[in-house]
């Protein structure tokens, strides 16, 4: 066979590849918008789930996740930012740096049910805070930090040096320069960083099943005093998130509409991990227009 | 004159600022160092205790075909043979990966080197959107797809290895393809340009030229792919069966180690030998993560050499 024929039919079968998977992953997306999208009415979204009848909402798991999503990105945020601005403004290269980068790449390859069992470990049985939102979102901020660590070190890292020199050449000390040049030019790349992890932090459920809890009791939401049992801010109360919702239908569930719920509950993670992810594209751009006044 | 020598020999209001930003911005990455050293404190704390506390030997916990802590075995030791939890992983995990990496190979040469204006322009974002998609929608597509199509085209329930390795397939395949895409795009454009003025054709200069040079990186997207199957849990447990028992064959219901573990920690009492074991489940899984890291690693010095 000559190298042409050769180039040839390789090109072929790139194309037949790339193809096959373009087929796959439209099938995919399509497949979960598609079948969910019918059961995306407003008195799906907000009523509350049924267990043994069919016609049960997602309202109560859908404010869950946000709420948790809320709770875990306010603790993780100032753990991560400080974490990465002395990662990339103050660490020497010593042994120390060394074994810390090595402990954050670990982390961030840990599987996300070993994240869940310890935080069941520490804060459900041993801190004895049991199911519970806080739990939930501790958890969830041990599987957040290592990433949005790196991506705020990576955002950091890519303002020029020259801007550190202006800082100090005015006389700032480091920490000013810090907070009043890098951490400002840095917003947009942050911020879509920040917006990207609390994607993925929406739609984890495996860390989640034996910190928050696979319950979701009912909530009065005229009562917004957190210290009341019933009140949606409580953080003590256990709290089934939707992904969680969707694992726990269909494993353990014997709702006669399962399906038809995870559908439409599958098709609001994916919408929201969409928007998240328009939201962070759009906002970056918009930032760094707006704080640079770039005109392109 | 004495005001402005204290003055002067006072720490200034910056010194003292820079210090506590320096040192409350250390305290934060010292936490997440003791966050993963406590992780492994525990879990390892837990699940040796197997070990050393149940006297369940090593060798037997790792080779043992039954798994049924709460019953006594032959030899009046409980039944905790993990082996079919374990076969079940390794493999779901390499299964998976056999059959992503042709694919995604593929897709990200098509994406930098056959058509690199529309093909990146459809399959990047769409790849990058697939990353972010939850594991349990993947899950419950598999359930509601997947499952079905094994039980119509090979028999039996549908549910088990083949199903988990077409849930894992398509779960790894958009990480895989955009790590081996971001690798290609890092090879050099003269390499390719070197060889296509020796006269080598385009499918010469891709298997040639810029596969070999990119395998160290595509190396790592594999791994890194396997470690997320490896772990994956509830995309697996949905579609796997969970039955623990030795795979006969790719449809029968079976097991892996994070199956099992969020299928029980909930029905097990604390400190019981059955907790106990499962316990040793989870470190066996942190330890194949780290061996992961490991090889990563490795592949990333050797790939530096060069």
């Amino acid at each position: 066979m000559n190298a042409k024929t050769a180039d040839k039919i390789a090109t072929a079968v790139f194309y037949a590849i790339a193809g096959s998977v373009i087929l796959i992953l439209a099938f995919l997306l399509g497949y979960i918008l598609i079948s969910g999208f019918p059961k995306l009415t407003w008195q799906f979204l907000t009523t509350t789930a049924k267990a043994f009848t069919a016609g049960g909402g997602i309202g109560i798991q859908l404010f869950n996740s946000f709420y948790l999503l809320l709770l875990a990105m306010l603790i993780s945020f100032p753990i991560a930012l400080g974490a990465g601005i002395y990662l990339n403004e103050y660490a020497k290269q010593n042994w120390l740096t060394t074994i810390i980068r090595t402990a954050i790449e670990i982390l961030s390859s840990l599987p996300s049910v070993v994240v869940g069992l310890f935080g069941f470990l520490l804060f459900v049985v041993h801190m004895k805070m049991g199911f519970s939102i806080l739990s939930g979102a501790l958890a969830l901020t041990f599987f957040n930090l290592p990433l949005l660590t790196r991506s705020i070190e990576g955002s950091l890292a890519a303002i020029p040096n020259l801007q550190r020199e202006a800082g100090l050449a005015l006389g700032l000390s480091r920490w000013e320069t810090v907070t009043h040049v890098i951490l400002p030019a840095a917003v947009p790349s942050i911020l879509t960083g920040v917006i990207l992890s609390a994607g993925r932090v929406f739609g984890e459920a495996a860390a989640l099943i034996y910190t928050s809890g696979q319950s979701a009791p009912a909530l009065n939401f005229g009562d917004w005093n957190p210290f009341n049992i019933s009140s949606p801010l409580n953080p003590m109360r256990p709290a089934e998130t939707l992904a969680v919702h969707i694992w726990k239908i269909n494993s353990e569930g014997i709702m006669p509409d399962a399906s038809a719920v995870s559908a439409g509950s599958s098709a609001v993670l994916v919408l929201a991990v969409l928007l998240f992810n328009f939201l962070a594209r759009w906002l970056g751009r918009r930032l760094y227009h707006r704080l640079t006044s770039s005109t392109n | 004159m004495d005001k402005i020598k204290e003055k002067l020999q006072q720490t200034s209001q910056a010194t003292r600022s820079e210090r506590r930003g320096r040192f409350i911005s250390f305290l934060a990455l010292i936490l997440i160092l003791v966050v993963v050293i406590a992780i492994f404190w525990f879990v390892a704390a837990k699940g040796l205790a197997t070990f050393f506390q149940n006297h369940i030997n090593v060798g037997d916990f790792l080779s043992g075909k039954t798994w049924d802590p709460s019953v006594k075995g032959a030899n009046g030791k409980p039944e905790v043979g993990a082996l079919p939890m374990i076969v079940g992983s390794f493999l779901i995990t390499l299964l998976s990966a056999l059959v992503a990496t042709p694919f995604a190979i593929g897709t990200a040469v098509f994406m930098n080197e056959i058509a690199p204006r529309n093909g990146a322009k459809i399959l990047q974002p769409v790849t990058e959107l697939l990353v972010g998609i939850p594991s349990v929608v993947y899950g419950f597509i598999g359930l509601s797809v997947v499952v079905p199509f094994v039980r119509h085209v090979f028999g039996g329930s549908g549910f088990g290895i083949l199903s988990g390795t077409f849930v894992l397939f398509v779960m790894i395949l958009p990480t895989v393809t955009s790590m081996t895409a971001d690798t290609l795009k890092s090879v050099p454009r003269y390499y390719r340009e070197a060889s296509l003025a020796l006269g080598a054709t385009r499918w010469q200069t891709i298997h040639k030229v810029v596969l070999r040079a990119a395998t160290p990186g595509i190396l790592t997207a594999i791994v890194f792919g396997m470690a997320r199957a490896f772990g994956e849990a509830l995309a697996v447990q949905m579609v796997v069966g969970n039955a623990t028992l030795l795979p006969h064959n790719l449809v029968s219901p079976s097991s892996t180690l994070t199956s099992v573990l969020t299928e029980g920690i909930g029905n097990t009492v604390m400190g019981s030998l059955q907790n106990n074991a499962l316990w040793s489940l989870a470190l066996v899984l942190l330890i194949m993560s780290l061996f992961f890291n490991v090889i990563i690693r490795i592949i990333g010095r050797k790939g530096e050499l060069r």
